[in-house]
């Protein structure tokens, strides 16, 4: 489908603002690329397919609201991990840990990027640049061209720590763009957590090449509140046997976009993504899912489940993409909304394309109140109002936590989200 | 009895173990068979190629029509004028050029319009014969029996051939009971007010392309007004015949179901076998007062193309029903095997409260053929209630998408749709869409979206082999089990024939 024309002033005046190209090494070709990915497609507009129900114009153009600090504390305190933390789109070698603790080569991309790191280089807009062929991702470009630093994580075995990348803003920078890459070998494993923070607009993107029979497992954190728009991206590769989890927790902010494309190349791999969401006052939160099966025999769930409040708006784009000849898919979704007043409103489009016919195929997706049944039952037994309705909540959000494979990081999540509700974890 | 088709060489197949190669070679033979694809020779009256403002006005002379009309109609071709043709559907075809039709056909006999059915010319009542449909009052569609000793139900039938009505049947016994049924063209003289009222009010000329093109240029289609509190005696059915070469079809129905009305209307259309494309851009519009009902079923079998997708219609419909009044209801069903193209989703407007639609599809796209079809259902009353169940069946190299809007209004306090999609594939080559919208906006509304895709089941097949059948029968039982909850919900005369039409539709596309 066509896309509506792009204003390329526009564009350019968005540019102006944002950090600095690289000055040089590879990361500075690889950003330039990245600009002729970006001019080519242009800016999304308000009338673009891909943006259906998200108006994209909070990206668009130059912030107007000054950037504050915040420094969202981790939910993983007290569990073993290296914590790698950027403070406005910078990397903070002071306030991280060491990163060789974790086993797998690690480095930031400001470092990287000038260094001669062959497989970095390679992976830069690799996955990325691929993408656009099937639906046209601008901002995904616009983070390869400005995205000055972020991490760049090799493993070559199952890395011994989970590794966390907290992003704090300290009001100095009004855009922040980070942009991971991540190559997970053959037979290794690796787990990455995102805490993001919320003080300035930020633009994240992760692009994560998993090879032959090794996993990678995702999970981002989101502030309760943000206040300035965010999007945050996962373009990853699977190879043969590969696995990827990805889950993320998501509050409440004016504009959150999150973009996951999946592309499954190699036969047997598994994916599957999932995120819960609780949102509040004007809030307008997009997840966008996009995954290809073009390998025989793999499997593919997307778990969104999504608790809208005071007018917030939940919008949720999912789509499976079968190719020819990827037979014996197996690929499910489900997209769930509870809707706890009149304000909220619940915006979907699950979506199937499919091109074999050996496949399994479904998504279902539903939006409603919360059970008044259930309720009524807690009630009875002498549970307060809102203490029944936190309780139901939870339950409800308890499928896509469900998602996370480690249990305590599972739990720590699981925590996070009690205390959003007002209630200590059990 | 039509000519049967040279044989032509079987095209090599890898044919799964255990299919017989003589059934393979039997079933590839008959792929393609378009029972309806021949021709009526007959005079016939054409319009200058091409469209312009004169055609529209030529048109609407030919018609009879009060200024008005005209004014309306050219309002609509002006407007057409700076529009774009919509692209967003998943279907591939290649430019329409809008010059290269003629807009206006009809048979030379009928330049005075025939007073009775007796004055009609014979070779056109003959092609309704040949097609099964009763343009002689006779009491049942042809092939059907009344059940069981049952006195056989009647059809009332409007039969429009090209551009122009040939005839309404029965058409003094519903006036008896104050039922209105008319060709539209004939509706504007008679019922201008009615048809003033009404026309345009649901499907808008600022519509969409189609239309809107279909507003300046529609040559005719049926008319159906039912008075309050009558429930229609009979069924009432149109049947569209495209005869004329580059011709295209442009009809507009308008059915009115007045409060506490009833009425079930079926239509069906053919066309015959051609190597170039014809278009087909019909508008429905549907009026249901306070506790109307309207069942509206389609038979839809217009010329699919051959197996090298060569000819075929291309087929982009506008239907909307608009409920009203308070507790109305409007159910769509149709079966779309024909056409090379189709652009369709038949749409329920639920604006009176308690009000309900519902939406019963089969899509079967076989050969080259591709559908990009479904529904909108657009709550905007209290307690309004929608069910959508949409069946798409793929074979060949063909496309089939089921596109759909569920939406709910703020004001739409306590509403219910349910939604099942399911996507069937035949073969490894053809495609299977779903794209469905939901946006609900009121918190004690429930939507549930159920979809699905696979591929017939090979334990089923097996054991319906098992017990003899062989893999053509074997198929056309899965799918007509995988279409039955729709097959149930048509009229039974239709539900025979679009049974049958299931197992035509898919002939040749297992192997």
């Amino acid at each position: 489908m066509a896309r509506p024309k792009a204003d390329p002033a526009a564009l350019a005046a968005l540019l102006e603002v944002l950090p600095a190209p690289a000055q040089g090494g590879w990361l500075a070709a690889a950003q330039a690329a990245g600009a002729a990915r970006l001019a080519a497609m242009g800016l999304p507009q308000r009338r673009d397919e891909y943006w259906r129900y998200t108006d994209p114009a909070g990206f668009n153009a130059p912030l107007p609201d000054p950037a504050e600090a915040s420094a969202e504390p981790s939910a993983f305190e007290g569990i073993a991990r290296v914590r790698l933390v950027f403070v406005d789109g910078a990397f903070d070698a002071a306030a991280s840990d060491d990163p060789a603790a974790a086993g797998v080569e690690i480095a930031p991309l400001s470092v990287a990027g000038a260094a001669d790191i062959h497989w970095a280089r390679e992976l830069h807009g690799a996955i990325e640049g691929a993408a656009h062929a099937a639906v046209a991702r601008p901002f995904a470009a616009l983070n390869a061209a400005r995205a000055p630093d972020g991490v760049v994580i090799r493993a070559t075995r199952p890395a011994r720590l989970p590794v966390e990348i907290i992003c704090r803003t300290a009001g100095g920078a009004r855009d922040v763009l980070l942009r991971h890459l991540l190559r997970v070998d053959p037979g290794a494993s690796l787990t990455l957590i995102e805490t993001l923070g919320g003080g300035a607009r930020s633009l994240h993107l992760i692009e994560a090449e998993i090879g032959a029979g090794a996993a990678l497992h995702h999970i981002r954190i989101e502030p309760r509140v943000i206040a300035h728009p965010c999007q945050s991206h996962l373009h990853a590769r699977l190879g043969a046997g590969a696995t990827l989890k990805s889950f993320t927790l998501s509050g409440s902010a004016g504009l959150m976009r999150n973009e996951t494309v999946v592309d499954i190349l190699g036969d047997g791999a598994a994916a599957h993504v999932a995120g819960a969401l609780v949102a509040g006052a004007g809030a307008l939160h997009d997840d966008t899912v996009f995954m290809t099966h073009a390998a025989e025999g793999c499997e593919s769930r997307q778990v969104f489940k999504r608790v809208l409040r005071e007018g917030a708006v939940g919008v949720f784009q999912g789509k499976i993409l079968v190719r020819p000849g990827a037979q014996k898919t197996d690929g499910y979704q489900i997209s769930q909304a509870l809707l706890l007043d009149d304000a909220s409103q619940s915006l979907a489009k699950p979506e199937l394309e499919i091109y074999a016919d050996d496949v399994k195929c479904s998504h279902g997706s539903t939006t409603g109140a919360i059970d008044e049944t259930a309720l009524f039952y807690l009630r009875s037994r002498g549970v307060p109002p809102a203490e029944a309705e936190a309780l139901l909540v939870l339950a409800f959000l308890a499928e896509a936590v469900a998602e996370i494979e480690d249990p305590a990081l599972a739990g720590a999540v699981e925590a996070r989200l009690a205390g959003w509700f007002g209630r200590e974890a059990d | 009895m039509e000519a049967l088709e040279p044989a032509r060489d079987p095209v090599p197949l890898d044919i799964r173990e255990g299919v017989d190669r003589e059934t393979i070679e039997t079933v590839q033979a008959m792929a393609g068979r378009y029972k309806h694809g021949w021709e009526t020779e007959i005079e016939t009256e054409y319009a200058p190629k091409g469209l312009s403002e004169d055609i529209v006005r030529l048109i609407s002379t030919k018609n009879n029509e009060p200024e008005w009309l005209l004014d309306w109609r050219l309002a609509a071709y002006r407007r057409w004028q700076k529009m774009a043709e919509p692209r967003w559907a998943m279907l591939n075809y290649p430019e329409i050029d809008y010059q290269d039709q003629y807009y206006y056909a009809k048979p030379k006999s009928l330049a005075t319009k025939p007073k009775s059915l007796d004055e009609v010319d014979p070779k056109l009542l003959a092609t309704y014969d040949r097609l099964g449909i009763p343009l002689r009052e006779q009491m049942i569609l042809a092939g059907v029996e009344g059940a069981g000793g049952e006195p056989a139900r009647k059809v009332a039938v409007d039969a429009v051939f090209d551009s122009v009505s040939v005839g309404t049947t029965f058409k003094e016994e519903l006036k008896k009971a104050g039922v209105i049924f008319c060709s539209i063209s004939e509706a504007v003289r008679e019922h201008p007010d009615l048809v003033r009222r009404y026309l345009g009010s649901v499907v808008p000329q600022t519509d969409n392309f189609f239309a809107t093109l279909n507003s300046a240029v529609f040559s005719d289609g049926s008319f159906v007004y039912i008075p309050p509190g009558v429930r229609c005696p009979m069924e009432l059915s149109t049947y569209f015949r495209i005869n004329a070469e580059n011709t295209g079809q442009f009809e507009r129905t308008l059915i009115i179901a007045d409060a506490g009305s009833y009425v079930s209307y079926l239509e069906g259309c053919t066309a015959p076998k051609r190597d170039t494309n014809q278009l087909h851009a019909a508008v429905v519009e549907i009026v249901a007062l306070d506790d109307a009902e309207v069942k509206y079923s389609t038979v839809q079998n217009w010329y699919p193309g051959d197996e090298e997708g060569r000819g075929g219609i291309y087929n982009f419909v506008t239907k909307r029903a608009d409920c009203r009044g308070a507790r109305s209801k409007v159910m769509w069903t149709q079966v779309e095997t024909g056409s090379a193209i189709t652009w369709k989703y038949p749409s329920c407007i639920l604006r009176g409260d308690d009000s309900q639609g519902e939406f019963y599809s089969i899509a079967i796209a076989n050969n080259a053929q591709q559908a990009d079809t479904g529904t909108k259902m657009v709550h905007l009353g209290k307690r309004t209630k929608s069910r959508i169940v949409s069946k798409g069946i793929s074979a060949g190299r063909a496309r089939n998408t089921y596109r759909g809007l569920v939406s709910m209004h703020p004001k739409a306090a306590n509403s219910r749709n349910y939604t099942q999609c399911d996507s069937l594939l035949i073969g490894d080559r053809c495609g299977a869409h779903t794209v469905p919208y939901i946006e609900v906006r009121n918190a004690s509304s429930r939507v549930e979206h159920e979809a699905t895709t696979s591929k017939v089941d090979d334990d089923q097949l097996f054991y319906c082999r098992s017990r003899g059948m062989d893999e053509e029968e074997a198929v056309a039982l899965v799918v007509n089990g995988f279409c039955r909850e729709v097959l149930q919900a048509l009229p039974m005369e239709f539900a025979i024939e679009a049974q049958s039409l299931v197992a035509i539709s898919l002939e040749g596309s297992v192997g």
